[in-house]
């Protein structure tokens, strides 16, 4: 059970989150545009990575802002975190 | 009591307080201080179980948390009754009854001892090749083989004790009173850091506690004196709090720990009336110091599980802490100087020490030297080859070994005994370093794995990090906990100290015997009953990695996690496969530590908190009125209301006729409600469902369907145009949480430019539905000036009202297909307002409805529920519901999935209607439907939904799934059930009112 430091809250117990999976994943402005495969790229294809990950996660049980984490997921040390909108801090 | 196991001038037990106690039906006595096993060792009673495998005799074998054999049951209470337990753990109290566990039908006598006369015929992963095959010869033995196996009985009954959680924040965790941790719990607290000391035992002190002996000494005291005053001081510090029956039961990451602390395990049953029996402790330590000590390793030789054998330090601590002999004739058999403490100590408690064995070559340490000082005789570079004595050791058989220790040479000598003393050294206690994800390293000169790498803020000291000598012990702790707390503290800068220093080592994993090896009986892993030669037959069979090793013989895998089998299981997998013990690695810890009760872990989440539940402003109504719940998501809903005896089916057919044929009465109040505003609400729900919402006027609703990206059906409700840019959504009862999260993610982090806020308001407002012909009359009895004409208030609007002054908003919307209105008022209000509307309604025998007669009068319309006839694998057109996507729209959620080549596939599962051939013959819901019933296999094509007895078409009707669904219309179908084939009918999913006259009825 890992602590996560809110942006918006300050420090806090894993519990009080949730996890939303890959960050950086744009919508598409214009879907229907796409073809079956590049849809499918946005719709599907999520990165697993033992190591450094770009993840979003959500204070559901506090301020429920959602924003963004830089996670080793081998030791669950995080390296950054920074708001929705913002620049990843680190590459 | 046998008088004579007792020696009397000892300090830790009390000897004026007599406590009498059970075990295996036989009423004993011991004292205040004993624990189950003490009193047990002074009773002269050694076998406490039987083995696993071979039910081979058991006795006690150690003094704490490592104990393989002495496994019991304490309890005989029903509710109370508790598997599992060591009795080298449970703290002696009045009124006690425990039993052998591992024994049947008793540890004298037993069946299963047959076992061992076949033991040749059971090696390793004996029962997986036996019992895997045939599968129904299993069924067989499996009765017999869990019953002489001892698991244990679990309660039958629910707990009565209380537990309780608790969460505990701390600058400086400590785990183990000892030495060790004592000097850094000290340090730590006078250096003004909040400091928690825990220790599993009922007193700080460790080992050092009843260490009175000539070579340690500290500041020319024994150690034992110096410690007690240690002790004395750190109660009187401010900044520590400490914790004695504490087991620390878990090491998570970010210095996350769990304790459990045992609060009333060691009273009396009477004093344990109305108190937390166990609390577990959820701990943040900004920093961990381990001190959890070293253990100690037995030997590996033939026979050496008989009851009588003994860890040396064992042997010492109930001769130095309990005052208890464990024989009266003793034998030491050893690899290392830590036996002859042990001889000491029962030389100056007038215990015969007949010899200690040692396998090294003559030694000169100080310790050695004090015991030949006392005429102790010592048979050097020598082994055990064999054991005596079936219930209880009598013998031991002695020869030299060869130079380079594979076998053994010159006459064998018997020596009588009536306990044998064993160590194989100590194996320091890094499970906690290992759970916390700490990397370990091996040191070769002593065979012991270290703590080594560890990514948080932690550090492991004294014997658990390898430092097994009194002086180094407190000179590297010292030095290790003033640099990891970064502090400078003197408080032991000027100690000094005497202690032993071990000159000589020498390891054999597995010593050899005079007999071959394969006719010697070398455990490894006494709980589980290994032995040596499995683990070689394992690696003759293939097996490589340890891990493996493990589990097809079982070592280290029974209830002490072999805390003291797998160094030698490694040892010996190293050696017979000739790699490096530090290349093989380790098998891995996982927590709990020690066993832990299920009621620790959920405290107080029990009973009715267990879960929050959700009950509606018009729940005690219900109550009284006797209503059935049923459970949706946390919320109680009410179900259906049996009158005069009815069953659920009766109930139903009576109350889905009369919201028909008159009025009925529902409570909707738990339909998700999110309240919408924002200057882009509009644009908004346009984004979020498949239709359109910018022209839908002020005071209007409208159904949305809402999807996932994937395309697939994920919710659906009324939404209501409140004002301009003021929107009420509803969403289904349990997915009104999801819902609403789902809304906020796309807002923040897609749509962070619209202009829009989500509140949800579920719980703000009771909603009272009211349905049926005689709905718009009862109504007008309660809103007399509010006019409810076709024209001012047709289907699908809204009005603003007042009932009582009270503002509330009725809905003229409709999930049943009769003319229906939902009244939303202010929570405190919806009793109320639900009792007027049952009083006006009375005239019409207006019927309180639940959520069966609700399902099933939207079924006999062919209305979905979200969740039931959708699966997360549904589209809208699936659903035949092509009508609400919008064909304007240039996006919406989901969108552009309902054209992809999956999406778009014409033989995809499709909603449909279906009717029995017998109208009577009503569907199981989840039944497979087929095409024929001659082929096989016959392809599945799809599964009945829905499915109701229609008292108001008088027949049977159901919705269902079915491949390429759309096109069967009014196919023949079969449903084929365990005793009969049912034959349908695929139909129209509106069974009933398809022109829809009755909304205006
Ligand atoms: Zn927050």
């Amino acid at each position: 059970m890992f602590l996560i430091n809110c942006p918006y809250c300050g420090e806090r117990d894993q519990s009080e989150f949730t996890a939303g999976g890959e960050a950086h994943i744009v919508r598409p402005k214009q879907p229907t545009e796409l073809s079956d495969d590049q849809w499918a790229e946005f719709l599907f294809m999520r990165k697993n990575i033992k190591g450094v990950q770009f993840e979003r996660w959500n204070h559901a049980h506090g301020c429920r802002k959602w924003f963004n984490i830089v996670r080793d997921t081998s030791n669950d040390k995080i390296h950054a975190i920074y708001k929705m909108g913002d620049k990843p801090p680190i590459k | 009591m046998s008088e004579n196991l007792r020696i009397t001038n000892n300090k830790f037990i009390d000897q004026t307080t007599r406590i009498s106690f059970k075990f295996d039906g036989k009423t004993l006595y011991g004292f205040k201080g004993d624990t189950l096993a003490s009193a047990l060792l002074a009773n002269n009673i050694h076998l406490v179980g039987r083995s696993f495998k071979y039910h081979r005799p058991r006795g006690i074998m150690a003094c704490g948390t490592e104990e393989p054999n002495a496994i019991v049951q304490v309890g005989k209470d029903s509710s109370m009754t508790e598997p599992n337990t060591r009795a080298t753990e449970i703290e002696l109290y009045e009124g006690l009854e425990a039993s052998s566990q591992n024994c049947w039908p008793s540890v004298n006598f037993d069946i299963g001892a047959v076992n061992n006369f076949f033991s040749p015929l059971i090696p390793a992963a004996f029962y997986y090749k036996t019992f895997m095959w045939p599968a129904n010869f299993w069924k067989l033995y499996e009765y017999f083989i869990r019953k002489s196996a001892g698991l244990g009985k679990s309660p039958t009954e629910p707990d009565k004790d209380i537990y309780d959680n608790r969460y505990l924040h701390c600058d400086v965790l400590v785990v183990g009173g000892g030495v060790s941790g004592i000097m850094a719990a000290k340090i730590a607290a006078k250096n003004n850091l909040n400091t928690l000391l825990i220790d599993d035992k009922n007193t700080l002190g460790g080992t050092t506690l009843f260490q009175q002996n000539e070579c340690f000494k500290i500041n020319n005291s024994y150690s034992n004196e110096w410690i007690k005053n240690e002790i004395k001081t750190l109660y009187s510090l401010k900044n520590l709090t400490i914790k004695t029956r504490t087991s620390l039961a878990a090491y998570h990451n970010y210095n996350y720990l769990l304790a459990r602390e045992n609060l009333t395990d060691h009273l009396d049953l009477k004093e344990r009336k109305n108190k937390i029996r166990q609390r577990l402790w959820k701990i943040r330590a900004k920093k961990v110091i381990i001190a959890t000590g070293a253990m100690e390793r037995p030997l590996v030789f033939n026979n050496n599980d008989r009851p009588g054998i003994i860890l040396s330090s064992s042997i010492k601590k109930y001769i130095d802490y309990y005052g208890v002999k464990c024989g009266q004739k003793i034998s030491l058999f050893t690899n290392n100087d830590s036996a002859y403490e042990t001889a000491i100590s029962l030389n100056n408690s007038g215990v015969v020490v007949n010899s200690v064995v040692d396998i090294r070559d003559k030694t000169n340490s100080l310790i050695v030297e004090q015991a030949e000082k006392l005429g102790i005789k010592i048979h050097w570079k020598s082994t055990v080859v064999n054991t005596n004595g079936y219930k209880k050791i009598n013998s031991i058989e002695i020869m030299k070994l060869s130079d380079d220790g594979t076998s053994v040479v010159e006459k064998k000598i018997k020596e009588e005994c009536d306990c044998l003393g064993i160590s194989g050294g100590w194996t320091p206690r890094v499970h906690l370093f290992t759970q916390s994800g700490g990397k370990l390293k091996y040191r070769e000169e002593d065979n012991v794995f270290l703590p080594e790498k560890s990514e948080l803020d932690q550090i492991s000291i004294g014997s658990c990090n390898g430092d097994f000598e009194l002086n180094e012990v407190i000179k590297n702790s010292v030095y290790s906990t003033n640099k990891f707390l970064n502090v400078n503290n003197k408080d032991y800068e000027n100690l000094e100290v005497t202690s032993s220093k071990e000159i000589d080592k020498k390891n054999i994993w597995l010593l050899p015997s005079d007999k071959p090896f394969k006719k010697t009986k070398s455990f490894l892993d006494f709980q589980n009953d290994s032995t040596a030669n499995d683990v070689k037959l394992a690696l003759r069979e293939g097996f490589k990695s340890i891990e493996h090793v493990k589990r097809y013989t079982t070592t280290g895998m029974a209830t002490d996690q072999g805390k003291l089998s797998n160094m030698h299981a490694l040892g010996i997998v190293a050696e017979t496969a000739g790699v490096k013990m530090g290349e093989l690695g380790t098998t891995t810890f996982r927590p709990p530590y020690t066993p832990l009760t299920f009621g620790a872990i959920v405290g107080r989440n029990v009973g009715e908190f267990f879960d929050i539940t959700r009950n509606t402003p018009i729940h005690e109504w219900h109550v009284e009125k006797k209503a059935e719940f049923e459970n949706v998501g946390q919320w109680k809903r009410a179900w259906y209301y049996p009158i005069n005896n009815e069953n659920m089916h009766e109930a139903v057919q009576r109350e889905s006729k009369a919201a028909r044929d008159s009025a009925g009465i529902l409570d909707a109040s738990t339909l998700g409600k999110i309240d919408i505003q924002g200057t882009d609400a509009s644009e908004f729900l346009n984004r979020v469902y498949t239709n359109a919402w910018s022209k839908l006027e002020i005071g209007k609703c409208r159904y949305g369907l809402m999807l996932n990206e994937d395309g697939m059906v994920y919710d659906d409700g009324v939404t209501t145009r409140l004002s301009e840019n003021h929107y009420l959504m509803t969403t289904t009862t349990g997915g009104a949480a999801n819902v609403l999260s789902k809304l906020e993610d796309y807002l923040q982090t897609e749509w962070p430019e619209l202009d829009v806020y989500l509140t949800s308001v579920t719980d703000h407002y009771g909603t009272v539905s009211i349905c049926g012909p005689n709905s718009k009359k009862i109504l007008s009895k309660i809103i007399p000036d509010l006019d409810l004409s076709d024209k001012e208030f047709p289907h699908m609007s809204f009005k603003n009202a007042f009932i009582n002054d009270i503002k509330c908003r009725v809905m003229r919307i409709s999930f049943t297909g009769e003319h229906s209105y939902e009244i939303n008022i202010q929570s405190s209000y919806a009793k109320s307002v639900w009792e007027k509307c049952f009083a006006a309604g009375k005239e019409f025998n207006i019927t309180p409805y639940g959520t069966e007669t609700m399902h099933l009068l939207r079924a006999e319309k062919g209305f979905i529920i979200a969740g039931q006839d959708t699966d997360g694998t549904m589209t809208p057109i699936d659903l035949q519901m092509d009508w609400i996507i919008s064909k304007k729209k240039y996006d919406f959620i989901g969108k552009r999935s309902l054209y992809r080549s999956d999406t778009v596939r014409e033989d995809r599962k499709q909603l449909v209607g279906l009717l029995t051939d017998d109208p009577n013959e009503i569907l199981e819901e989840g039944a497979q439907i087929v095409s024929e019933t001659n082929k096989q296999p016959i392809e599945m094509l799809g599964h009945v939904t829905s499915s109701y007895f229609s008292p108001n078409l008088n027949k049977s009707i159901a919705l269902a799934v079915v491949k390429n669904g759309k096109k069967l219309k009014g196919q023949k179908m079969f449903v084929p059930m365990k005793n009969k084939t049912i034959n349908v009918t695929i139909t129209d999913t509106v069974f009933l009112d398809k022109e829809n006259k009755r909304l205006n009825a």
